[in-house]
């Protein structure tokens, strides 16, 4: 849990805090919070509150990044484990449904992992099956209908709230301090990284590359999972079609926003995080500037390519040599 | 001779059972798009029931969204020489060769739900859908109707940007409170047709119009969007039906509970019953030989707390929605 901000971060950090300071120049009141029924309430934990699936599916996504691998199922691991929470929340007691959902997640992480590390297949091929295969596999379950349930336990994941802060915040406080501990507080992130630098090299030094790798897409599909069970609580239902759809993508995008290389190797929790904020305050910043929908997209494009401009090593090299020449 | 005599006879007395026959025995080849939504499995489910209560033999070729199934699908009904065809086309072009085929084999086809390309409009009998913009003008007229006088700043919840059924829902509101002066809308945002989406946008709405005071009313292009939007309105503290009108639209079963509990004041019918009107121009066209109007448009009808909001959701909820 090394909290040490270096010269890495600052760019995400100072373009979380821009867009933020933008968010206020489009919507004055963006500051503003005040307490509803004992809750937090106001754009800026909407910002948190609404990120909180995304920065889910962004902490399991990191490591398996970092392993140089890639996990496109996430999406519809939400779609299967929302699917069961909610089918179930009615009938049954909420820690029930939450673990069936989890232990699905489970099964999927494990699909996924045995597909990658025993057999070989590449990621993207991989995870691909189970992006498509389970959207259907959540139709199967709610069979094509949005199934809503009513039991307030399990819609607490979603609306619920301790000391002020909604609850998808505090589980994503938790997650992020879970693997943060587990990942950091021991060797298995340096071997994670090396992995991902050079699974040949980790693996002659003596590095079980094969298990870590299964580990670390089960831990990508219980966070995905876990977003999941928010995701259904918050609409007090689940929509096989639609939940977690193309969320993948913008997880993938959080993690590459946090400055983790595609090519694996180094990789920051914190950031990644981070980045699925980025992406939040620029989706609620959009939602309350009241432009027309249709430049959604276009805004989204252009504020992630300066952030990523940013990032760019050959970019500041461009800029220092810039101002060498110049002075 | 006797053979011929007995065929005679046989073929005579047989003769007042045929035309019942044929006409109670009518074989409809339907071709649908699969099951995408709530609505398409509750027009499933609605079309058998229709075919059943005309004892038509209705054979449903499930595409799972996939145009090629579709004309594979449309391809083996003419093979099976089915008497008509209904098609809800998955999308507008691309269908001249196969409904040819159907053309020659003389099977009419009709289209349910969507259209296609004007340029195949002498490829099929008459089409049977509904009319997005005036779904639009339906809820729009209600909400001038209900506001009266007062001065009303409505938010919108547009469907996906593009899908030409949002655009068509927006233009037909647009003109309708268009003659309303005091009738505006303020902010207008997409939320994609789905709940979560639905939601987060009205949580965004109600922060930017002063905590949702300034609001008057809601309108969503679909009541997936208004159940997420009644949630959000809840959790801030509003009182949806009341401090908020809301008019959306489809008629899902989940809104008419939100009608029930006061949260949700009006919704305009999307009908799943495409196949009803489309079953009485085909048995008009098979006995007298009428050629039904080119397009039969379907009821917008249009339901509030007045009408029985608890019967209409007992009557729908398990169609599938």
């Amino acid at each position: 849990m090394a909290f040490q901000l270096p010269r890495r971060g600052l760019a995400q950090i100072l373009a979380l805090i821009v867009i933020l300071l933008i968010d206020r120049m489009v919507s004055s009141q963006f500051f503003d919070l005040r307490l509803q029924d004992g809750r937090l309430f106001g754009s800026l934990i909407d910002v948190f509150n609404r990120g909180a699936p995304v920065a889910l599916l962004a902490l399991g996504m990191v490591l398996v990044i970092a392993t140089r691998g890639i996990d496109l199922s996430v999406g519809a691991v939400m779609a299967i484990s929302g699917a069961i929470a909610a089918s179930l929340a009615d009938s049954h007691a909420w820690p029930v449904a939450v673990a069936v959902a989890l232990g699905a997640g489970l099964l999927c992480g494990l699909w996924n992992g045995f597909l990658v590390a025993v057999l070989g297949i590449q990621p993207i091929v991989a995870t691909l099956i189970l992006m498509v295969a389970g959207r259907g596999v959540a139709q199967l379950i709610t069979e094509g209908r949005i199934v809503t349930f009513t039991s307030p336990d399990l819609a607490w994941f979603g609306t619920g709230s301790a000391l002020g802060i909604p609850a998808p915040v505090l589980i994503v406080a938790g997650t992020l301090l879970v693997t943060g501990l587990v990942v950091r507080g021991s060797a298995l992130g340096l071997l994670i990284e090396a992995a991902g630098g050079n699974a040949r090299a980790s693996e002659l030094s003596g590095v079980g590359i094969r298990l870590m790798i299964v580990a670390v897409y089960v831990w990508c599909s219980l966070c995905a999972a876990l977003a999941g069970v928010i995701a259904a609580a918050d609409i007090m239902g689940a929509d096989a079609n639609n939940a977690g759809l193309w969320l993948e993508l913008d997880a993938i995008l959080a993690v590459v926003i946090g400055g983790t290389s595609l090519f694996g190797g180094r990789f920051s929790l914190i950031l990644a995080v981070c980045g699925a904020l980025i992406i939040q305050a620029m989706n609620t910043g959009i939602l309350l500037s009241g432009y027309p929908p249709e430049f959604n997209l276009v805004v989204k494009a252009a504020v992630v390519l300066v952030v990523l401009l940013l990032q760019s090593p050959r970019l500041s090299g461009l800029v220092a040599n810039f101002r060498k020449a110049r002075a | 001779m006797a053979l011929k005599r007995i065929l005679m006879g046989l073929a005579l007395a047989s003769a007042p059972f045929i035309a019942p026959v044929t006409a109670a025995q009518l074989t409809v080849g339907f071709s649908q798009i699969g099951s995408e939504s709530g609505w398409r499995a509750a027009e499933t489910t609605v079309s058998k029931g229709e075919a059943a209560k005309r004892s038509v033999n209705l054979k449903i070729a499930d595409a799972q969204q996939k145009q090629e199934n579709q004309i594979k699908a449309i391809r083996s009904f003419v093979a099976q020489g089915v008497d008509a065809i209904f098609l809800a086309p998955v999308v507008s072009t691309g269908w001249d060769a196969v409904l040819k085929e159907a053309k020659e084999a003389k099977i009419p086809v009709i289209l349910l739900d969507r259209d296609i390309d004007p340029s195949g409009k002498d490829l099929y009998l008459t089409a049977v859908t509904s009319d997005s913009v005036h779904e639009g003008e339906v809820a729009g007229d209600w909400l001038a109707k209900t506001v009266g006088d007062k001065q009303c700043s409505i938010v919108e919840l547009q469907g996906t940007v593009g899908a030409s059924v949002a655009a068509n829902r927006k233009k037909g509101f647009d003109t309708a409170i268009a003659k309303h002066a005091n009738l505006k809308i303020v902010r207008s945002q997409t939320g994609d047709f789905t709940r979560a989406k639905g939601k987060e946008v009205m949580e965004s709405f109600i922060k930017a119009e002063g905590g949702g005071k300034t609001i008057c009313a809601v309108y969503a292009h679909n009541d997936d969007m208004m159940v997420g939007a009644i949630q959000a309105m809840k959790e801030a503290g509003l009182k949806p039906g009341k401090d908020i009108l809301t008019v959306s639209i489809d008629a899902v079963p989940d809104i008419f509970k939100a009608m029930v509990a006061g949260e949700a004041n009006a919704t305009v019918e999307l009908t799943p019953n495409m196949a009803g009107p489309a079953l009485d121009a085909l048995t008009a066209y098979k006995d007298k030989g009428t050629t039904p109007l080119k397009w039969i448009q379907t009821e917008s009808k249009l339901y509030t707390a007045a009408d029985d909001p608890q019967k209409a959701y007992d009557s729908k909820k398990g169609l599938g929605y």
